[in-house]
């Protein structure tokens, strides 16, 4: 297929774009489309939290009031010390396993930024009751999951002037994809066509863990 | 797509002829093939062949005939805590071509299916604008440059169980959380001018309408170049499941980015490094640490047919189908072995050929009933050739859970049963 039908739409939207750009600067869009969102509304739905503390309601909360609330709404699922229920996600433990066969990967171990768990718990948490708990209520929770990830101290107290002197430990633990560099040896080689390996072994086979539904399976009879 | 064949190819490609058996001699048996009695499908009137149908509108959303009812999307029930997060996986092994039928497209939630009323949807962009705007769905359908583009989508996470080694038995559940749509909506450098990022906008928070309220961080240059806020899917509305009535498209990038029942996108100089960039989507490496923001999905491919799930049924003449995609450029070639990569040959790849998207590869063969060790390898226009899961591991270890595009490898037994197996 060519691709030049394709190349023209673009160059299009891109004029129409810095068209629209020039105008940038200006109070009224330059296309008379949707409307000035309200301070109410942004209020309402910019919930978000940045790991430099940008964007934290006020109010605080303690480890204990934090407890509480956990044992209460959050604990039936994630356990009373945060190592999972049956299937559901662990929320503290696996401290220095991450070069372990099974790595735990929960707060503690894992996560790079406290914002994450407020951010994370004050949006989606408690799971099928969301955006319920006031601002008091996340820093208190924030505060008890920090301290069941041996992060802070049973008095700690989570507030906006607290926040950004907690780090986690696995903060250093990480960075940027570098896939193009680390992996190079994965581009441009000539791949190998004929006679590539003298002999082919099986290692392992999905049927011996067999995890597949069984009426998914297809049945083996030939003709 | 290149196809030009040098003397090695040529050679090749007899190997891998002669590496599937005594291929002619089962052609011959095949087309001289004679039927002793008279076949009652064509010499008795069928029903459907006297009587009247369904008259029309009998079905005013047409279904799939009675006799594809197996054709669905499959969960592992054992996988996840809850259906309302968790994943369902599209039944690659049953479809072709490379447009994905959206009622077969894989799902990953994280609250379940928002059912969200388009009426009261609205999308709000905030942040560092000169002007933060909300909109309804009738505005983004009044804007110009509207746009229709066909890309793959693949969760992060798509064959993220086989790391370690052979695990699920079935494409579907090991290659399908990928689908492959044509997105109709409007490119988001439209609305972002619109709106008029200040000179020191940066990043882009893009948030969900659902109860997970999903956020991504997405990186602003990539938002200007390629990106979509669509409302249809394969000509029709989004799907629910696929985040009715709005949704991010971000080509060639991970899933989880592509968020659904799009309601927000904020402007910021950072990254907010939330919970879907940090706990999950970074990939654990064998030292301990771990890449972040691993946006883009590297070239892969898979054999469809045959698969644990779609066995050979007869021996002669046999196709081999499959899928290949890359995040980083046009799919430029896709080759096939049949003896666990011992020899190679270079398949053929159908129209069309778009680019980040699914492309369609077939290999013909004929098949004598002997052990067949199925393997593809998808090579893309930026040189990249998909590797082996052991020079896999050999970067990555076998934490990561996320993007394993290892070259897949099923085994096919003398009846046709076909088992996902690692080899070496
Ligand atoms: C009904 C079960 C349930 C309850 C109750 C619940 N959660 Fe969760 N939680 C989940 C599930 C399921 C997830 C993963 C959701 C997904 O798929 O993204 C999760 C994820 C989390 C995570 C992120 C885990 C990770 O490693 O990424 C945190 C932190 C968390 N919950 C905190 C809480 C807190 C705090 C409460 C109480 C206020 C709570 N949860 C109540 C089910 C629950």
């Amino acid at each position: 297929m060519s691709r030049f039908p394709r190349l023209a739409l673009i160059i299009s939207v891109l004029v129409l774009g810095s068209a629209a750009h020039g105008d940038s600067a200006s109070a009224e869009p330059a296309i008379a489309l949707g409307r000035a969102a309200l301070p109410e509304e942004i209020a309402a739905w910019d919930i978000d939290v940045r790991p430099d503390g940008v964007g934290l309601p006020s109010g605080k909360g303690s480890v204990k009031q934090g407890e509480e609330l956990f044992l209460q709404q959050c604990a039936a699922c994630h356990g009373e010390f945060g190592e999972g229920a049956g299937r559901w996600p662990a929320v503290a433990g696996g401290r220095g396993s991450l070069t372990d066969d099974n790595p735990g990967k929960a707060i503690g171990a894992y996560w790079p930024y406290v914002s994450t768990i407020f951010d994370y718990v004050r949006r989606s948490m408690p799971f099928g009751n969301a955006q319920s708990l006031t601002s008091d209520e996340v820093y208190a929770v924030t505060a008890f999951l920090l301290f069941i990830n041996d992060v802070v101290g049973d008095d700690f107290v989570l507030s906006p002037e607290t926040f950004t002197s907690v780090r986690l430990p696995n903060a250093n633990g990480f960075y940027e994809d570098d896939r193009e560099i680390t992996e190079r040896a994965l581009w441009n080689r000539e791949p190998c066509m004929i006679n590539c390996k003298s002999e082919v072994m099986i290692l392992n086979r999905a049927r011996v863990l067999d995890v597949t539904p069984e009426d998914a399976k297809g049945a083996g009879s030939v003709d | 797509m290149d196809n030009g064949t040098t003397r090695s190819q040529r050679f090749g490609r007899r190997r891998f002829l002669g590496a599937a058996g005594a291929g002619t001699a089962a052609l011959l048996a095949a087309s001289a093939a004679r039927s002793a009695t008279p076949d009652p499908a064509i010499t008795e009137v069928q029903d459907w062949a006297r009587g009247l149908g369904d008259g029309v509108a009998t079905r005013p959303y047409g279904m799939p005939s009675e006799f594809e009812k197996h054709v669905v999307r499959r969960d592992v029930e054992w996988l996840t805590a809850s259906r309302q997060s968790s994943v369902s996986f599209t039944p690659l092994h049953s479809l072709d071509g490379v447009i994905t039928p959206s009622g077969l497209c894989f799902e990953r939630h994280h609250a379940g299916i928002a059912d969200i009323d388009p009426a009261k949807h609205r999308l709000m962009i905030n942040g560092l604008v000169d002007r933060q705007m909300v909109y309804t769905l009738d505005d983004l359908k009044r804007f110009p440059g509207r746009v229709g583009r066909i890309h793959f989508l693949e969760c992060a996470a798509n064959t993220g169980m086989e790391w370690r080694g052979a695990q699920l038995n079935g494409c579907q559940f090991t290659h399908g959380m990928v689908h492959n749509v044509a997105y109709t909506g409007i490119p988001l450098r439209m609305l972002l001018d619109h709106c008029g990022v200040r000179t020191n906008g940066r990043w882009l928070l893009a948030e969900g309408g659902d109860a997970a309220a999903m956020t991504r961080s997405l990186p602003l240059d990539k938002a200007m170049k390629d990106c979509l806020v669509a409302w249809a899917m394969n000509g029709e509305a989004l799907r629910p499941e696929q985040g009715y009535p709005l949704r991010l498209v971000v080509p060639g990038w991970e899933g989880n980015m592509w968020v659904k029942w799009l309601r927000r996108i904020e402007v910021g100089d950072q990254p907010w490094h939330h919970r879907e960039e940090t706990s999950k989507y970074t990939d654990l490496l064998a030292d301990g640490r771990a890449r972040r923001f691993t946006w883009i999905m590297d070239a892969k491919s898979v054999v469809a047919n045959p698969s644990p799930q779609a066995p050979l049924r007869h021996r002669g003449p046999n196709v081999l189908s499959g899928l290949a995609w890359s995040g980083r450029d046009a799919i430029r070639r896709v080759d096939v072995s049949l003896d666990g990569g011992r020899n190679w040959r270079t398949a053929r790849i159908d129209e069309p050929v778009l680019s980040p998207s699914f492309v369609r590869f077939y290999a013909e063969f004929d098949w004598n009933g002997s052990e067949l060790l199925v393997q593809s390898r998808a090579i893309d226009a930026t040189g990249y050739v998909q590797p082996t899961k052991h020079e896999l591991r050999r970067f990555r270890g076998t934490n990561s859970i996320y993007h394993n595009n290892g070259i897949q490898t099923w085994l096919v037994r003398p009846n046709g049963e076909t088992e996902n197996v690692e080899i070496s």
